[in-house]
């Protein structure tokens, strides 16, 4: 429901994560809009409370005493709208990603095609995929049954059938489905959204009727070549609110106070680098990088069209099953100065799970999240561009594409007061190439502002405009093969008073041209040894003007992917010696 | 802020709602008594689905299998019984490949669930049954000592408790294990050394409470086939003073151990219970508190993590040695020292 600006001025909103509940309040600030607090607290979907409302009211309570605005009547109900006297919002927003993963089966015909496409679609909110059904997934109809009775899942995204195309496997894998839900018990049964061949829609709505709750929703493989995963979206999403409301008590409440203008956090956030992507010049696109409690989750824009992948995997606080694997150990103890045996590691990580709100106390310990951090990252931009499809917004041949700028979300960009490690550990875990701005959304905001951007798409680009979120710096990430310490780039930097600084970066070096926050200058880049820095072909420079962030100007010659001396105790001096650049120690 | 608080009591009311996720048969009473290791409710798991083409098999028209059918829908049939025939000439049958139920008999086909095995939940702890849950399992309550542990293997048992730990930072050694200990709950402090699980095992013991357990042993631990609960964590975690008096004064009483895994969504967590009688001076128990000074509180990371103290006062908003800012509290150890730490690293201890 849209309302006008002048109807909606200020605005509530709650992000409740898995971990974190969040109130954030935005409101006009001499005829802007402007991000004025944010209220935490420890969410409350689990057990002792099992309900939202604790949190939500003590990370209300918080951002009432901070920005000193009372939003709560005597009556416990929120000030909507807001009073002559300041106290309460105009309007109220939710985005939600507590709880635990939705658990979905994924059936589909060909597993390279729709299944693909019904994969991607579902990983554009928190879920665990439990299952795979297809057409030659060598299994019976029993075996297909039995998979989803074992799978006990709450969501069965159906995709396949072309527009005009099979109907008749579509139906026989319909018909599993529709077995299956009926030997399940009736509170049980899960929801089943079919997204494949349109002409299939009522057929399997006389078939289905009365055993499940169908929803439907545009095809997302009309044919073989494209993928329309996007359009399916809004009803994916609209189901896992759904589904969440059903089992987290709370949930109701929320989408009550926000009139059903209630997201999932991933969703929010997508729309957010979505709606950049629109109002960007040039043809790169905007990455977003959300590292929350849960999951964590990128999102890749051009030109509006948005490529999601959420993974719960590999939230700051779940990763523990998928970090003690050996190999990822080793990941993690390969970028620590101090020596860990993977044992300490692995004891590390286990203990981290059992009280995954507890803060590193010491600074090994914060070393050691870092390390995490950077593991995380990585992992979560290898498993995007391993699973986005090659052609469309992610091109370069599996490979990021340039963008402009790169966000970065999540808890702990607000506890954290090491900004130089931690930059280190976004280039690190993220490894940009090209020419981009490095952004940090230090008050968490980006999923709120998705949330805001249906209410009042305004105050979502003025507060993207305003200084609520950290600019890093300006990156330079040249990359291509080179030997390490051979010329790598040529830069001239010219500063708005005249005064020119010229430098020539070599390989494996890491260099900050001082540039102040906010100030701008002209740089002419020169890469060498037929590096690329995203300007048109290898070796190609150019002049274009930056602006500077905490950190001025970032040249990150460090190669793509990173590459290290052998030697453990050289790789840590030269770790250092990066960090060090940096202004860290 | 909020705080999440551990039991460790010597004497509580204990209620748990012990049920299944599927529909279950309820194998007891209201009011009835029950010990920790009886099943409170079970069901039938099928293993397996067949779906038999009726219509193929005896060789007719789909149209005409209902005639031959010699089985209905949810009819229990045993490995061989027949389900459909004889037909034709040469008196086609169709068997039954094993023992299950009839679920479906539509358009020719039949779906056969094929009986698997029964799984059942027990009661946790020794108490009585106070209310019944329709088709899922029952609510048991006892009074008792209760100390919650922080992992556990997923087993459940119970015996005698007796204590093997002198100090609370004591490693487990094969000089501890010895014969007079079958059949017993052990209650420890440190294990570094998967022999003494396994050696644990042959006695063979009906459960152990350790302190912590070297990493390594996560998965020797989760194969023992009594309950082990970890009080603190993994690593080298000296039991804390609470819990070690505890065990050491419950001595020789009947302890049970449900060594069910911490599931911070629904809840559950293992703990251990050492049911006596409600002779008054029950102390009833939060799930969850607000800091306050005067509090006892545990530690929950390195490098005080176990240590237990007591809150001085709190602090809106602190730095900390990793330069991590937040709400904090200054604790006094038992050991004298005074410490400014996070509240988020913060237990209460109840």
């Amino acid at each position: 429901m849209a309302t006008s600006i002048v109807e909606t001025e200020s605005l509530l909103v709650m992000d409740v994560g898995s971990v974190t509940t969040r109130a954030a309040m935005f409101d006009v600030v001499e005829t802007q809009y402007r991000f004025i607090g944010c209220g935490e607290a420890r969410t409350t979907a689990g057990a002792p409370f099992h309900h939202l409302g604790e949190g939500v009211r003590m990370a209300i309570d918080r951002l009432q005493s901070i920005t000193g605005r009372r939003l709560v009547g005597a009556n416990e109900e929120l000030i909507l709208p807001s009073t002559a006297d300041g106290a309460g919002a105009d309007a109220f927003a939710a985005t939600l990603s507590a709880g635990e993963p939705l658990r979905v089966v994924l059936v589909g015909l060909l597993e390279s095609a729709s299944l693909e496409s019904a994969q991607r679609l579902a990983e554009t909110v928190p879920c665990s995929i439990l299952q795979k059904i297809h057409l030659t997934d060598h299994r019976g109809q029993d075996g297909r049954l039995d998979a989803i009775l074992s799978a006990r899942p709450e969501l069965i995204i159906v995709a396949g059938g072309t527009e005009k195309g099979a109907t008749r496997s579509v139906l026989k894998m319909v018909e599993a489905v529709g077995l299956a839900c009926l030997l399940m018990p009736e509170d049980q049964r899960p929801v089943v959204l079919f997204a494949g061949n349109q002409a299939l829609q009522k057929e399997l709505q006389s078939l289905l009727n009365g055993i499940v709750n169908l929803k439907l929703a545009p095809n997302i493989r009309p044919s073989l070549e494209s993928e329309r995963v996007e359009e399916a979206q809004p009803t994916l999403a609209e189901l896992y609110v759904q589904l969440r409301r059903e089992k987290i008590p709370g949930v109701a409440e929320l989408s009550h106070w926000a009139r059903g203008q209630i997201l999932p956090s991933s969703t929010a956030f997508g729309r957010v680098i979505r709606f950049l992507s629109k109002t960007q010049s040039g043809d790169k696109g905007v990455l977003g990088v959300d590292v929350g409690g849960g999951a964590t989750t990128v999102a890749l824009a051009n030109n509006g069209d948005l490529l999601l992948s959420v993974a719960p995997e590999l939230g700051i606080c779940s990763t523990h099953t998928a970090l003690t694997d050996e190999k990822l150990l080793s990941e993690i103890a390969f970028w620590l100065h101090a020596e860990y045996s993977l044992q300490q590691l692995n004891e590390y990580l286990h203990n981290r799970n059992l009280h995954p709100f507890a803060l590193p106390f010491s600074p090994e310990e914060l070393a050691i999240e870092y390390a995490i951090l950077r593991v995380i990252l990585r992992h979560a931009m290898l498993k995007f561009l391993r699973e986005t499809p090659a052609s469309g917004v992610a091109t370069r041949d599996g490979q990021l594409p340039y963008v402009e700028p790169v966000i970065v979300s999540g808890r702990f960009a607000t506890s954290n007061s090491n900004l130089p490690r931690l930059t280190m550990t976004l280039l690190d875990g993220l490894q940009p190439e090209g020419l981009t701005t490095l952004i940090l959304d230090n008050n968490v905001i980006m999923p709120s502002l998705g949330a805001a951007a249906a209410i009042n798409p305004l105050l979502t680009v003025q507060v993207l405009n305003s200084n609520a979120f950290q600019h890093l710096g300006t990156i330079i990430a040249p990359s291509g093969k080179a030997r390490w310490g051979s010329p790598a780039l040529r830069v001239k930097m010219t500063y708005e008073s005249g005064r020119e600084i010229k430098r020539e970066i070599k390989m494996g070096s890491l260099e900050v041209l001082p540039l102040p926050r906010g100030a701008s200058a002209k740089l002419q880049l020169q890469p060498l040894n037929r590096l690329d820095i995203g300007m048109g072909a290898p070796g190609r420079g150019g002049s274009v003007r930056v602006v500077g962030g905490a950190f001025g100007v970032i040249v990150d010659a460090r190669g793509r992917p990173l590459s290290f001396p052998k030697d453990v105790k050289s790789r840590r001096e030269v770790v250092k010696q990066w960090l060090w650049n940096l202004g860290g120690e | 802020m909020l705080a999440m608080v551990t039991h460790i009591l010597p004497l509580t009311s204990i209620t748990r709602r012990r049920v299944m996720p599927i529909p279950a048969k309820v194998l007891v009473r209201k009011g009835q008594k029950v010990s920790a290791t009886d099943p409170v409710a079970e069901a039938m798991i099928y293993s397996r689905h067949l779906l038999l083409d009726v219509a193929k098999g005896l060789g007719v028209a789909k149209a005409k299998v209902e005639q031959y059918l010699q089985c209905q829908e949810g009819d229990l049939v045993a490995k061989g019984d027949i389900l459909a025939g004889p037909a034709g000439f040469t008196r086609r049958i169709l068997r039954s490949p094993g023992d299950g139920k009839v679920v479906m008999i539509w358009e020719g086909q039949l779906l056969l669930a094929i009986k698997g095995k029964t799984a059942s939940i027990q009661a946790g702890l020794p108490g009585e049954v106070t209310e019944l849950v329709e088709e899922r399992g029952a609510v048991v309550q006892t009074t008792g000592a209760l100390i919650q542990g922080v992992w556990g293997n997923g087993r459940i048992d119970f015996g005698m408790l007796v204590n093997v730990a002198d100090q609370p930072d004591q490693i487990l050694s094969p000089a501890q294990l010895d014969v007079s200990l079958r059949g017993s709950i052990l209650a420890a402090a440190m294990c570094q050394n998967a022999e003494m699980l396994h050696s644990a095992a042959e006695l063979p013991v009906r459960g152990l409470i350790l302190s912590s357990m070297d990493g390594s042993l996560r998965k020797d631990a989760e194969q023992a086939p009594y309950p082990i609960i970890l009080i603190e964590g993994f690593g080298k975690l000296p039991m804390n003073p609470l819990a070690h008096k505890l065990l050491k004064t419950n001595e020789g009483r009947e302890a049970a151990l449900n060594a069910e895994a911490w599931h911070r969504f629904s809840g559950s967590r293992p703990e251990v219970v050492i049911p006596l009688p409600d002779e008054g001076g029950i102390e009833p128990t939060r799930e969850v508190d607000r800091f306050r000074p005067g509090q006892t509180v545990r530690i929950m990371r390195t490098p005080y993590a176990s240590h237990l103290g007591s809150i001085i006062r709190l602090v809106e908003e602190a730095s900390f040695p990793s330069g991590l800012r937040s709400a904090g509290a200054y604790v006094h150890l038992e050991s004298g020292e005074n410490l400014l730490l996070p509240l988020a690293n913060l237990e209460l201890i109840q």
